[in-house]
């Protein structure tokens, strides 16, 4: 058993090697596929943070008051809202304190333009924090029955337009990719099948002698997967080179923007490593189990 | 032992066994003659299992092989060696990897092989020429390869398929001597061939095929035979251990 591991596998390297242009072209196509996939992969990742951390932040839903409400009728009020099972924390926000949030988070170093203000126009506000941002509907319903209520804002709509949209990308991507791979298994098989063309007497032999069809697929199970890997290999390479560049550049140029860094590099990459590695030896393994099919018949 | 019963092998049209019921025992020496087209090929495919009977029964050392699914192929294989006319090496090996060759595939240890191949090279006479490729063998030597690569995991069968019809006559009767000695250390062996000369000579069993059908079955003299079941009593059924190298 040990014996024809090492055979299979000294075989590949002999005949990726002899195969070299075959080879290099099979390898460039699964790269230039895996790299497509890589783009994807690392799009929908970020995507999918950014949601995440949308959902989380915008869990929370504000009801302004007026100005004529008091502070013991807010208490009435949220003192219901925090009965809810939906609720997980409510606080009342009063409009100084408010003020000096928005200076902080959104002015920051420009806050001193907000100085010359002289009367704030930031209203009181109830802070309901979600359980779920799906239950955010239920405590809108209620939060509408009260009374001394100016208006209530919340982002599920536009967070959950936002996951319409990926959810759709997501499968839109998917095809892309099912569709990549085929094309990819193909190219594998017909470079492995013309190293079985070539080697066709041996297999013959081989057969007569008694090699199991396992054996005899080994050295080209072994080619396909070679192929696969170094086209792994190189395709991890280059993804978290560019990724690198690009968070690199948006950083720079972009982080008001974004608010928050994207996924960081090293996480990307140890995921593209099992990701490329997975893909690029099942696409090797099954373009050469296509590509003998048929001389293993008999 | 061979042993067919009620094979028929129809391709389309084509006949390619008709009925045929035959014996041939452990320790045999058996030409199979006939005209092309005869069926001599597919008869030995069946034995091979390389095509499927449509019907009748047929049994290789007292097992069934029709019924044996793909996957028991292999093993069966392994009890039996085949040699071709035109040798079917492989050019990029040496003489000593093609013989090889056939113990790696049945997963031998390298130590098995180092051992195994200059003996079954000694025994056919070409030992040094070990590391030769095919390609600056004669003819003769290039079959002797093929044959030691046949025998060298010791099958219970040998089949050659007209093995001497690419050789020049003296050529032929060194690999004839060579496949009378390997059948008398108890291999069987059936041999497909259109010579005649051959066939009249050795005075072994003659199995002639005509459209399918076996149309002559005649017993040689044993000459052999006496001292085949002799040779079998006190020899070790392996034949290929380090005393029992033979001089051809
Ligand atoms: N694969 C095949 N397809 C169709 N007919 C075949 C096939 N193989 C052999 N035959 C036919 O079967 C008959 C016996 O063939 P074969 O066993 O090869 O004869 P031989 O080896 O004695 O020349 C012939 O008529 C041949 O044409
Ligand atoms: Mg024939």
């Amino acid at each position: 058993m040990f014996s024809s591991l090492r055979y299979s596998v000294k075989q590949a390297f002999v005949q990726v090697f002899r195969n070299r242009a075959m080879s290099l072209a099979s390898m460039f196509s699964i790269t230039a596929m895996l790299l497509i996939l890589g783009l994807f992969f690392v799009i929908m990742v970020n995507i999918g943070v950014g949601i995440e951390k949308a959902k989380t932040e915008f869990d929370s839903v504000s009801a302004y008051l007026e100005d004529t409400t008091t502070y013991e009728e807010a208490q009435t009020m949220m003192l219901q809202l925090s009965g809810m099972n939906e609720v997980n924390e409510v606080y009342y926000l009063d409009k100084d304190t408010a003020m000096a949030q928005w200076k902080a988070q959104e002015w920051q170093d420009n806050a001193y333009l907000l100085d010359g203000l002289v009367e704030n126009p930031l209203p009181n506000s109830i802070e309901v924090k979600v359980t779920k941002l799906e239950d955010a509907d239920r405590v809108v319903e209620v939060l509408n029955t009260f009374n001394g209520i100016k208006q209530v804002k919340y982002y599920k709509e536009t967070v959950d337009k936002l996951v319409k949209i990926t959810d759709s990308l997501k499968v839109g991507m998917l095809v892309i990719m099912a569709f990549l791979v085929i094309v990819s298994v193909v190219v594998v098989s017909n470079t492995v099948k013309l190293t079985v063309f070539a080697r066709q007497k041996e297999i013959e032999i081989m057969k007569y002698v008694g090699a199991t069809n396992w054996f005899i697929r080994g050295p080209f199970l072994a080619e396909g997967i070679l192929i696969g890997i170094l086209s792994a290999g190189i395709s991890v390479g280059i993804t978290a080179l560019v990724y690198k560049k690009v968070i690199d550049m948006l950083s720079l140029n972009m982080s008001l923007i974004l608010g928050s860094p994207m996924v960081s590099v090293g996480f990307m990459t140890s995921n593209l490593v099992f990701i490329f590695m997975a893909l690029g030896v099942s696409i090797g393994a099954w373009g050469s189990i296509i590509s003998m099919r048929r001389f293993l018949d008999t | 032992m061979i042993v067919f019963e009620n094979v028929t092998k129809n391709y389309n049209t084509n006949v390619g066994l008709d009925n045929v019921s035959v014996k041939i025992d452990k320790g045999d020496f058996v030409f199979l003659v006939g005209p092309s087209g005869a069926g001599k090929s597919t008869f030995i495919k069946l034995i091979l299992k390389e095509i499927d009977a449509d019907s009748g029964s047929i049994k290789v050392n007292g097992n069934e092989i029709t019924t044996l699914s793909n996957r028991q192929i292999p093993k069966l294989r392994r009890s039996i060696g085949i040699v071709f006319q035109d040798f079917r090496l492989l050019p990029k090996k040496t003489v000593f990897e093609n013989v090889a060759f056939a113990m790696e595939i049945i997963h031998q240890s390298p130590r098995q092989i180092r051992r195994q191949v200059p003996m079954v090279l000694s025994l056919v006479g070409i030992s040094s020429k070990a590391s030769k490729y095919p390609s600056e063998l004669s003819a003769g030597e290039q079959q002797r390869v093929a044959i030691a690569r046949a025998i060298v995991n010791n099958p219970t069968v040998l089949i050659a398929d007209e093995p001497t019809g690419n050789l020049d006559p003296d050529t032929a009767w060194e690999i004839m001597r060579l496949l009378e000695q390997i059948n008398r250390r108890g291999t069987t062996i059936v041999m497909v061939t259109h010579a005649k000369d051959i066939v009249d000579r050795m005075k072994k069993r003659v199995i002639a095929i005509e459209k399918g059908r076996i149309v002559r079955d005649e017993a040689g003299e044993y000459r052999y035979h006496e001292d085949r079941i002799d040779s079998t009593k006190h020899r070790s059924t392996y034949p290929l251990t380090e005393g029992g190298t033979l001089n051809v």
